[in-house]
C-alpha cells in the first residue's frame, strides 16, 4: 500500500511524486523571484536620481533584460506550474499527474536553463542587454556573444514548458475522479486546462524566434536583415505571438487562484461559475488575434492598427465578466479579511487598473505618445505585480496550511500584505506620471523634471523588497513550527483538497474519491 | 519497476529525468559553446549528446517493459495518447512561425522594400533600385550595390516555373514518395490490427525504404541547389525560407523515420505489438502522418507557388 518519501537528498533527485515536483518548482521560483527581484533592485537604485552613479549603461541594460526574463521565465510560470502540481491532481480527485516522470523532467531542467542564462553575466561582453523582448537588430546584429546561451536556454525552457503543460493537460482531461465533470471542475483546474493550451501553442512559436536568430547571427540567414530581404519587423510579429498569449498564461492561472479565495471568505459560492469559464476560453481565443497592438508604432497599415486596436479592446468584456463576478461573489457575503482574501482583493482592485491602463494602451493614436514610456512600464507592473504575484503570494497563503500541516502567523502575514502593497502602489503608480510626461523605460538616466516620481518609485521598490524578505520568513517559520491545522483550514471551504488531511498525505488518492 | 496503487499507477522514483535534463543541458550548452568558437564546444555537445542518448533508450526500455509487464492501466496508455497528440500539436506550432515568417517576408516585407505599400520613402532612400518579386533572386542589398553586395540572391530558384516538365521535376517525385509512405504505413497499421505480423513488417518496412529514398533525394537537391544553383542559406531570404522550411521538414522526416525504423525492430526482432495494444507504433505513425501533412504545405508553399 501506500509508501511514504524516500529518504535523504535522492528523495528530491528522483521523485516522481506530484506534491515534491509542485514544491522544488515554488521553492525554485521564489530563488529566481528574489534574483530577479535584486536585478529589479540595481535598476531602482540607480534610478533614484538623475544622473548615472552606479552602474554602468550598458550594465543597467543587462540588469533591465535579466530581471525581465527571470521573472517571466523563471518566477511567474515556474510558480504557477507548482501550483498546478500541487493543487490540480488534488482538486480533480487523481492519484498524482498523469505522466509522473516527465513530470519531474519539467522540473529538472528549469535549474540547468537559468544556471545557464544567469552564467552569461560573467561571460565576455556580458549578459543579454537587449531588453527581454530581444527585439532584432539588437539581439542579432549588435548582440553580445552571450546571446548563443541566451538563444539556448530559452530553447530548453520552453520544451520544460511544453512538457509541463501536456502534463496538466493529459492530468485533467483524463484522471479527473468519477462524477468529476468539466463543469464541476474547480476554476483553477478550468484555468489550467486553458493556460497548458496556450503554452503548447505559443511556446514552439517562441522556440521559432529564438532560432531565426540563431541563424541570423550565426548562419547567414536573413530572416531580420533587410540587405537580404528579409525584415526586422517580423521579429517583432513573431515574437508577440508567442508574446501576446504568453501574458495571458501569466494571469489565466491568477484569475483560477483568486476564483477559489473569494469565495471561502465571503462564505458564498462563486457567482457565474460558468460565465467564468466562457470568460476565459474567450480570453484565450483573442490572445491570438492582438498581438500587434504592442507593435502601432512600428509602422503598420492603418488597417492593421484599426484591426489591432478593436480586438484588443474586445478582451477588456470577458475580463469585465471576471472582475463583475469576483465583486458579485462578495456582493452580502459573510466576509473576513485574511491574509489570503487581503491579497485577492486587492488583487481584484489592482488587476483592474491595470486592464484600465491596458485600455488606454490599447487606443492606437493615444499609444503614439505612450509607446515605450514609463507609462507601459506601469502598465504591465499593474498586471504581473498585484495580479500574477499576489495571486500566488495568496495562494501560498490559501493553501500552505493544506501543504504542510501548520498555520502561518495572521499578524506577520497581515503586516506582509499591507507591506506590499503599500510598496507596489508606491514603486508603480508614479511610474503612470513619469510615463505620461514622457520619460521613456530601459534607459539609466533622466531629465530632472522627472525626479520626483523616480525617488518615489525608488523608495517603493525597496520596501516592496523587504516586504518579500519578511514572506520568506513566515513561509520558513510556518513549515517548521506553526500551529496545527485542521483538514478544513478555512470555515466551509469547497474542493476536494479540504476533504484530506493537512498536510496532505505523501500519495492523496490510492482510490478514486466520489463526486457529488 | 512501477506498483500500482488500488486502481491507479504510480511509478516508483526514477534516475532518469534528472540524467535526461542534465544531457539536455551538456548538449546545447555545448552547441552554444561549439557555435561561438570554443574549443571544449565540440566535445561537450557530443557528450551531452551521448549522455541523452543513453537516457532515452533506458526511458523508452523502461516504458516498454512496463508496458509488456501489464503495469499500465488503461488509463495510463491513454495518457501517452494525449501526450502524443499535444506534442504533435507543439510541432505544428513551430512550423507555422516559419510558415508565417515565409508568408509576412513575401505578402508584406518585401513589397515594402520594394516600395508597393504606401512608404515609397523606404525604396527611394534606402534600397533605390530593387524591385520586390518572388523568388527573390535579387536582394535588396545585390539592387544598391550590385558585385559588392553583401546579401547575394541565388542563380536559380527551386520553383516550378522553372523546370520544363513535372515529370522531371524532383518535388513532384518526393511528394508522390512521401504520400505513398503515408499509404503504406496505413497498411500496416491495419496489418497489425489483423494480427497479420508479416504484412506489418513489410508496410512498415516499405514505409522506411520510401522514407530513406525521400530523404537521399532531399541530400541530392540540396546538393544541386548549392553546387549548381547557388542556392545556398546565405542567398537572401529565398534561401533562407527555402532551407529552413524544407531543412527543419526533412529534420523531422529523419526523425520519423528513426521512429518507424525503431518499431519495425522492435517488431522484427522482439515480436512487439498486439493487434489491441500497439499505441509505440501508432504515435510513431501519426507523427509520420504529421511530417506528410508538412510537406504537402511545403509543396504548395514552397514549390508551386514559390
Amino acid at each position: 500500500m501506500a509508501h511514504g518519501p524516500a529518504k535523504g537528498i535522492t528523495r528530491w533527485l528522483y521523485t516522481t511524486n506530484h506534491k515534491d515536483i509542485g514544491s522544488m518548482y515554488l521553492w525554485f521560483s521564489f530563488a529566481m523571484f528574489f534574483l530577479g527581484g535584486i536585478f529589479a533592485l540595481v535598476i531602482r537604485a540607480e534610478l533614484f536620481q538623475p544622473g548615472l552613479q552606479i552602474v554602468e549603461p550598458n550594465f543597467f541594460n543587462q540588469m533591465t533584460t535579466m530581471h525581465g526574463l527571470i521573472m517571466v521565465f523563471g518566477a511567474v510560470m515556474p510558480a504557477f506550474v507548482g501550483l498546478a502540481n500541487w493543487m490540480i491532481p488534488m482538486m480533480v480527485g487523481a492519484p498524482d499527474m498523469a505522466l509522473p516522470r516527465m513530470n519531474n523532467w519539467s522540473f529538472w531542467i528549469l535549474p540547468f536553463a537559468f544556471l545557464m542564462l544567469v552564467s552569461t553575466l560573467f561571460m565576455q561582453g556580458g549578459a543579454p542587454n537587449f531588453g527581454w523582448t530581444f527585439y532584432a537588430p539588437l539581439s542579432t546584429t549588435y548582440a553580445p556573444p552571450s546571446v548563443t546561451f541566451f538563444i539556448f536556454a530559452i530553447h530548453i525552457m520552453g520544451a520544460s514548458s511544453i512538457m509541463g503543460a501536456i502534463n496538466i493537460i493529459a492530468t485533467i482531461l483524463n484522471m479527473r475522479a468519477p462524477g468529476m465533470t468539466l463543469m464541476k471542475m474547480p476554476l483553477f483546474v478550468w484555468t489550467w486546462l486553458i493556460t497548458a493550451y496556450l503554452l503548447i501553442a505559443v511556446m514552439p512559436v517562441l522556440a521559432g524566434v529564438v532560432t531565426m536568430m540563431l541563424m541570423d547571427i550565426h548562419f547567414g540567414t536573413s530572416f531580420f536583415d533587410a540587405a537580404g530581404g528579409g525584415d526586422p519587423v517580423l521579429f517583432q510579429h513573431v515574437f508577440w505571438f508567442f508574446g501576446h498569449p504568453e501574458v495571458y498564461i501569466m494571469i489565466l492561472p491568477a484569475f483560477g487562484i483568486v476564483s477559489a479565495i473569494i469565495p471561502t471568505f465571503a462564505r458564498k459560492p462563486l457567482f457565474g461559475y460558468s460565465s467564468m469559464v466562457y470568460a476565459t476560453a474567450s480570453i484565450a481565443f483573442l490572445s491570438f488575434i492582438v498581438w500587434a497592438h504592442h507593435m502601432f508604432t512600428v509602422g503598420m497599415p492603418i488597417a492593421g492598427e484599426l484591426f489591432f486596436m478593436y480586438a484588443t479592446m474586445l478582451i477588456a468584456v470577458p475580463t469585465g465578466v471576471k472582475v463583475f463576478n469576483w465583486v458579485a461573489t462578495m456582493f452580502r457575503g459573510a466576509m473576513t479579511f485574511e491574509t489570503p482574501m487581503l491579497f485577492a482583493v486587492a488583487f481584484v482592485i489592482l488587476f483592474t487598473i491595470g486592464g484600465f491602463s491596458g485600455l488606454m494602451l490599447a487606443i492606437a493614436p493615444a499609444d503614439f505618445q505612450y509607446h515605450d514610456t514609463y507609462f507601459v512600464v506601469a502598465h504591465f507592473h499593474y498586471v504581473l505585480v498585484p495580479g500574477a504575484i499576489f495571486s500566488i503570494t495568496a495562494a501560498v497563503y490559501y493553501w500552505l496550511p493544506k501543504w504542510c500541516g501548520h498555520m502561518y502567523n495572521e499578524a506577520m502575514g497581515k503586516a506582509h500584505f499591507w507591506l506590499a502593497f503599500i510598496g507596489l502602489n508606491l514603486t508603480f503608480f508614479p511610474m503612470h506620471f513619469s510615463g505620461l510626461a514622457g520619460m521613456p523605460r530601459r534607459i539609466p538616466d533622466y531629465h530632472m523634471m522627472f525626479a520626483d516620481w523616480n525617488m518615489l518609485s525608488s523608495v517603493g521598490a525597496f520596501l516592496f523588497g523587504g516586504a518579500q524578505v519578511l514572506f520568506l520568513y513566515i513561509v520558513v517559520s510556518t513549515i517548521l513550527k506553526g500551529k496545527k491545522a485542521t483538514a478544513e483550514v478555512w470555515d466551509n471551504p469547497e474542493g476536494l483538497e479540504w476533504t484530506v488531511p493537512s498536510p496532505a498525505p505523501y500519495h492523496t488518492f490510492s482510490t478514486p474519491p466520489e463526486v457529488k | 519497476m512501477a506498483t500500482s496503487e488500488g486502481t491507479y499507477y504510480v511509478p516508483e522514483q526514477s534516475k532518469l529525468p534528472l540524467w535526461a535534463s542534465f544531457g539536455l543541458f551538456l548538449t546545447v550548452f555545448g552547441a552554444a559553446n561549439w557555435i561561438n568558437g570554443n574549443s571544449s564546444g565540440p566535445y561537450l555537445f557530443m557528450a551531452g549528446g551521448l549522455v541523452f542518448a543513453v537516457v532515452l533508450w533506458n526511458w523508452f526500455g523502461a516504458v516498454i517493459n512496463e508496458n509488456m509487464a501489464g503495469l499500465n492501466s488503461a488509463q495510463l496508455k491513454r495518457s501517452y495518447v494525449w501526450g502524443m497528440g499535444w506534442f504533435i500539436f507543439s510541432e505544428v506550432m513551430f512550423f507555422a512561425a516559419f510558415f508565417g515568417a515565409l508568408f509576412y517576408i513575401r505578402n508584406i516585407a518585401l513589397p515594402e522594400l520594394g516600395g508597393a505599400i504606401d512608404d515609397t520613402a523606404t525604396n527611394e532612400f534606402l534600397w533605390k533600385g530593387f524591385e520586390a518579386s518572388w523568388p527573390l533572386m535579387n536582394t535588396p542589398a545585390e539592387a544598391v550595390s550590385g558585385d559588392a553586395a553583401t546579401v547575394k540572391g541565388p542563380d536559380q530558384s527551386m520553383s516550378f516555373s522553372q523546370v520544363g516538365s513535372i515529370w522531371s521535376w524532383l518535388p513532384f517525385w518526393n511528394t508522390v514518395i512521401l504520400l505513398s509512405s503515408s499509404v503504406t504505413v496505413h497498411f500496416a497499421h491495419s496489418a497489425i490490427k489483423n494480427n497479420a505480423r508479416r504484412a506489418f513488417n513489410a508496410w512498415l518496412g516499405a514505409t522506411i525504404v520510401l522514407a530513406i529514398v525521400f530523404l537521399f533525394l532531399q541530400v541530392e537537391e540540396y546538393l544541386h541547389a548549392y553546387h549548381e544553383m547557388g542556392l545556398t542559406l546565405q542567398s537572401g531570404v529565398y534561401g533562407t525560407t527555402f532551407f529552413m522550411l524544407t531543412g527543419f521538414h526533412g529534420m523531422h522526416v529523419f526523425l520519423g523515420t528513426f521512429m518507424l525504423t525503431v518499431m519495425w525492430l522492435r517488431s522484427v526482432l522482439k515480436g512487439h505489438f498486439k493487434p489491441d495494444d500497439n499505441f509505440g507504433f501508432e504515435a510513431a505513425s501519426w507523427y509520420w502522418h504529421f511530417v506528410d501533412v508538412v510537406w504537402v504545405g511545403l509543396f504548395f508553399a514552397v514549390y508551386i507557388f514559390g
